[in-house]
């Protein structure tokens, strides 16, 4: 929190963050948490085809601390979970989370002993794409709705 | 082909074989514990028999439907002579335990440690007999039909929980 926090609810304060809030929602870097078969989707949905980069999302960051979009795609085990727990304790503020497919979500049919029964129960999330797998404009929907989420935002949750 | 393994086994440990049957040259032999490494290093090692290749190692819980509760599976094939061989060991719930086939086969190494982690069943000389799945501190045997449907055991403390 810097100096930005004088200006919360003043006109010079919405603009700023209208205009930092543009900015990053059109340049998400994704950091792809990949388990599993929905990684194949989520290859589809970022290639040529799709094309995520339409969206300035284009650019996987193969490390957490370089990226502020974390997407979980796939099935995620309890054996797991203190991986992902940290991953997401890497990124840097401000970041955000989709989850990827139905196993990422609520578990999916893994019901089961090793199995955690959807990622929010270890760490926030913010988009939630149902599928098994996911349609890639089911994804891009996802980045859409996480894009109109980021440019609501107000400043004095910018820290 | 392999009826000839069938009919040699029976033939070399009649004692040890508690019945065998064959459903369409699928050959199956149920045999006791006590002897268990001789069986098997007899069917590696004969030459007409040859099964060189450890296959699958699994354990089937027949809780409450049938004495004994467990049944360590073997699966072999022998690759020079393109035949196979399943053999059973029913194994007593208060004494889950079989000799390891290690030794035997060093491919049969991570099979057994997956059976004793999903089944608890130990095998005795393993070199390294620990869980291979599950992760540690993991309680029970998730794979027993008696292991709680619903239970779970997370290793991360959960969000809204208290640590």
């Amino acid at each position: 929190m810097g100096l930005e926090s004088n200006l919360t609810g003043t006109f010079v304060g919405t603009r700023l963050s209208d205009a930092l809030n543009w900015a990053r929602k059109y340049s998400l870097f994704q950091y792809p948490f990949v388990t599993a078969c929905c990684g194949m989707e989520f290859m589809s949905a970022a290639c040529s085809h799709y094309d995520i980069s339409r969206f300035g999302a284009e650019i996987p960051r193969f490390s957490p601390r370089q990226a502020d979009l974390l997407f979980v795609v796939g099935t995620v085990s309890h054996k797991l979970a203190p991986v992902l727990r940290k991953v997401y304790d890497q990124m840097c503020d401000p970041k955000w989370v989709v989850s990827f497919g139905a196993c990422a979500s609520s578990g999916g049919f893994y019901d089961n002993y090793c199995t955690v029964q959807g990622i929010d129960t270890i760490i926030p999330v913010d988009v939630y794409i149902p599928g098994c797998p996911p349609r890639p404009e089911q994804v891009l929907d996802a980045l859409m709705m996480l894009q109109e989420k980021i440019q609501r935002e107000p400043l004095e949750k910018q820290a | 082909m392999s009826k000839k393994a069938l009919e040699r086994l029976t033939a070399k440990f009649a004692d040890q074989v508690l019945a065998t049957h064959d459903a369409h040259g699928d050959e199956t032999a149920v045999i006791k514990r006590d002897r268990l490494l001789d069986v098997l290093r007899f069917l590696r090692d004969e030459t007409d028999l040859a099964f060189d290749m450890p296959i699958d190692l699994t354990v089937v819980d027949w809780y409450r439907k049938r004495e004994p509760r467990f049944e360590v599976v073997y699966h072999l094939y022998s690759v020079t002579l393109k035949h196979r061989l399943r053999l059973k060991v029913p194994v007593d719930e208060d004494d889950a335990r079989v000799p390891s086939s290690y030794p035997i086969w060093p491919g049969f190494d991570w099979y057994e440690r997956e059976a004793y982690d999903l089944y608890g069943v130990a095998f005795d000389g393993h070199p390294n007999l620990k869980r291979i799945l599950m992760w540690e501190g993991f309680e029970g045997h998730p794979l027993r039909k008696d292991y709680p449907i619903n239970k779970r055991q997370p290793i991360t403390t959960l969000l809204g929980e208290k640590s």
